[in-house]
C-alpha cells in the first residue's frame, strides 16, 4: 500500500506532466516542446554521458555552496539568536543580503573573485544562506521562556538547553529555512552558470537554445528541477531521523 | 497515590517548632519601574505545604521564582536549609502553572529530564521516572507525547518529574489552574496525601482561597501595591478529619470567609 501522502505526490506530479504534454502539443509557443520530446531528450542525454558531463560541472558550487550556507548558516543563526550583540552585528546583512537584487552583484563577483569555482560558490551562497541564518536565529529566539526556565530549574547545563531544549524546539522552522535556502541554492547554482560562464548543466541550457533544440533545453531545467525536489526529500528524511518526535505537534493550550 | 494512613504524623505537623526548610529574608524586587515585591520576609516550615494567596500581580510568581533561584532578587536573600540560595539547586523541584512539558520528548524522558540532567545513568533514570508516572496514575501513558493528553494528565507528568528528582522542596505555580473543576478537587486531594507520605516541604502558589485553605498547613496572603505578606492563616482543627468532611467544616468554611473579607477590598 502506498501512503496517502505518497500517492497524493504522484498524482500531482502525472496531472503536472499531463498538462505540460497538452501545452506542449496545442502548442503554447513554438519554443515549448511537449513533455515526451523533453523526456526522449533527457534520457538521451542521459544515456550519451552529457548530463553526467554536465552534472560533474554544476554539482561542485552546488554542493560547496549548499553545505557552506548549511553548516555555516546554522552555526551563525544560533549564534545571532543567542546573542543580542551579534545579533545587531550580523542580522542586518543577512536582511541586505535576502534583499540585494543577486543579478546586479553578479559583474561585481567576478571582478572581485573571477570566473572560477569560487564566484559560483558565492553566488549560490548569497542565494541560500540569508534564509538559513534568519530563520535559525529567529527560532532560537522564540523558544518559549518557559522550555528554559524549566531546564535551569531542573540543573541543565548550558550546553543542553542548547541541544537539548533551544534546537529541538528550533527544528521545524531551522529545517523549513533550509529547505528553503537548498532551493534558492539551486536557483543559484544555475543562475551563476548562465551568468557567469556556462558550464554544466547552464550551458546545456545556453547552447541548446541557441540552436533552438528546445526538447534539450527543457530537459536540463527539468532535471534540475528533479535533483532539488529530490533532495528536498532527503532534507525531510533528515528532519524526521534527527527530530522525530516534534512532526506529532505542538501542545496547544 | 495512596488514601491510607490518614492519621500518619499529622501530631507533630501543626506545631511550629519543626524548623523552616526555607526562609525568605527581607526580600525586594523591582522590574524597572515597577516594585513586585518590597522588604517581604517569610518561613516556610519544614514538612509543611505553606500557600502564597493573594490576587493576580502581586508578587507570588516572582517569590516562588526567587525562591527557585531562577530570579536574582533586587535585596535581600533566601535560604534554603539554611544554605543560601544563589540559583536553582538539587533541593528544589519546580512544577509549572504551563507544564512546560517537551513537546517532543514522550511522558517518559519529559519525567526523566531531571535525572538526566543530574547525569543519571538512562536505565536507571527510566526505571525512577516509570516509578513516578505510575504513582501519579499515569501507567500505560510512558511512551505517549503530551499532545496526546489531557491537560490534567500534563499536569500529572509536571508533577511526577518533579518529584523524580526527590528534591525537598517542591515549587508549584498555580499548578491546578489550567485544568477542570472535577481534576483539580481530585488533584487537590492527592496533593494532601502527598504532603502526608511525602517528607517534602511544599510550597504553592494559587488565588482560589478554596484550595488554599484546603491543602494548607499555612497560608501566607499577599497584598499588592505595596506587596507584603498581610496575615498569615495556619488552619489546625480539620486537616485530620479526612478529605470527605473538609469542605464541610465549620473552621474551614470561617478561614475562607475571612480571607475574603480581608481580600475584598483589593479586587477592583
Ligand atoms: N518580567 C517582568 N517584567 C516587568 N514586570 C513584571 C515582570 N514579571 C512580573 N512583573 C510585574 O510584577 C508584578 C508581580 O508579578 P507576578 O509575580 O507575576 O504576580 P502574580 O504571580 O502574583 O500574579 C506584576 O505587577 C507584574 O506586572
Ligand atoms: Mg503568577
Amino acid at each position: 500500500m502506498i501512503k496517502r501522502a505518497n500517492l497524493l505526490k504522484i498524482v500531482s506530479a502525472v496531472v503536472l506532466c499531463s498538462a505540460w504534454e497538452i501545452a506542449g502539443r496545442i502548442p503554447v509557443s513554438y519554443a515549448f516542446p511537449t513533455f515526451l520530446d523533453s523526456m526522449r531528450s533527457f534520457f538521451e542525454m542521459i544515456g550519451n554521458g552529457m548530463m553526467l558531463e554536465a552534472y560533474k560541472e554544476t554539482l561542485q558550487p552546488l554542493v560547496i555552496g549548499v553545505l557552506i550556507s548549511a553548516f555555516l548558516g546554522i552555526g551563525l543563526g544560533l549564534w545571532i539568536g543567542l546573542n543580542n550583540f551579534f545579533d545587531w552585528l550580523f542580522s542586518p546583512i543577512f536582511i541586505v543580503m535576502q534583499a540585494a537584487p543577486l543579478a546586479a552583484l553578479i559583474p561585481l563577483l567576478v571582478l572581485a573573485y573571477g570566473i572560477g569555482l569560487t564566484s559560483k560558490v558565492m553566488v549560490v551562497c548569497i542565494m541560500a544562506m540569508p534564509v538559513i541564518v534568519l530563520n535559525t536565529s529567529g527560532a532560537v529566539r522564540n523558544t518559549p521562556e518557559s522550555f528554559k526556565e524549566m531546564g535551569k530549574s531542573f540543573l541543565a547545563s548550558r550546553a543542553s538547553i542548547l541541544l537539548r531544549i533551544i534546537i529541538p524546539a528550533a527544528s521545524p522552522v531551522i529545517f523549513a529555512g533550509l529547505r528553503l535556502g537548498v532551493s534558492a541554492g539551486f536557483i543559484g547554482a544555475i543562475l551563476a552558470e548562465l551568468k557567469i560562464t556556462p558550464t554544466g548543466v547552464g550551458d546545456i541550457i545556453t547552447y541548446s537554445r541557441s540552436i533552438a533544440d528546445y526538447p534539450s533545453m527543457y530537459a536540463a531545467i527539468f532535471s534540475i528541477i528533479l535533483l532539488a525536489v529530490l533532495f528536498l526529500n532527503l532534507i525531510e528524511k533528515l528532519e524526521t531521523v534527527l527530530f522525530k518526535g516534534n512532526q506529532r505537534g505542538y501542545v496547544s493550550d | 497515590m495512596a488514601m491510607s494512613q490518614i492519621n500518619h504524623k499529622t501530631t507533630e505537623k501543626n506545631s511550629t517548632d519543626i524548623g523552616s526548610a526555607v526562609s525568605v529574608q527581607n526580600i525586594s524586587k523591582n522590574y524597572g519601574d515597577v516594585e513586585a515585591l518590597r522588604d517581604m520576609s517569610l518561613e516556610f516550615p519544614r514538612g509543611q505545604l505553606t500557600s502564597l494567596l493573594g490576587p493576580s500581580g502581586c508578587g507570588k510568581t516572582t517569590l516562588l521564582k526567587i525562591i527557585a533561584g531562577l530570579l536574582e532578587p533586587t535585596s535581600g536573600h533566601v535560604e534554603v536549609n539554611g544554605i543560601n540560595v544563589s540559583g536553582p539547586g538539587p533541593d528544589r523541584a519546580f512544577v509549572f502553572q504551563d507544564f512546560a512539558l517537551l513537546p517532543w520528548a514522550t511522558v517518559l524522558k519529559n519525567v526523566a529530564f531531571g535525572l538526566q540532567m543530574r547525569g543519571v545513568a538512562a536505565s536507571e533514570r527510566e526505571a525512577i521516572a516509570e516509578r513516578y508516572i505510575k504513582s501519579v496514575g499515569l501507567a500505560g501513558f510512558e511512551n505517549s507525547y503530551p499532545h496526546e493528553l489531557s491537560g490534567g494528565m500534563r499536569q500529572r507528568v509536571g508533577l511526577a518529574r518533579a518529584l523524580s528528582v526527590d528534591a525537598d522542596v517542591l515549587l508549584m505555580d498555580e499548578p491546578f489552574s489550567a485544568v477542570d473543576e472535577q481534576t483539580r478537587r481530585k488533584f487537590q486531594e492527592d496533593l494532601l496525601s502527598l504532603v502526608r507520605d511525602e517528607n517534602k516541604t511544599f510550597i504553592f502558589v494559587t488565588h482560589s482561597i478554596e484550595e488554599a485553605v484546603y491543602v494548607s498547613d499555612q497560608i501566607a496572603i499577599l497584598l499588592p501595591r505595596p506587596s507584603r505578606v498581610s496575615e498569615i492563616i495556619r488552619p489546625s482543627s480539620f486537616r485530620n478529619k479526612g478529605v470527605d468532611n473538609i469542605r464541610r467544616d465549620s473552621e474551614y468554611l470561617d478561614i475562607v470567609d475571612n480571607i475574603w473579607s480581608s481580600l475584598r477590598t483589593y479586587v477592583e
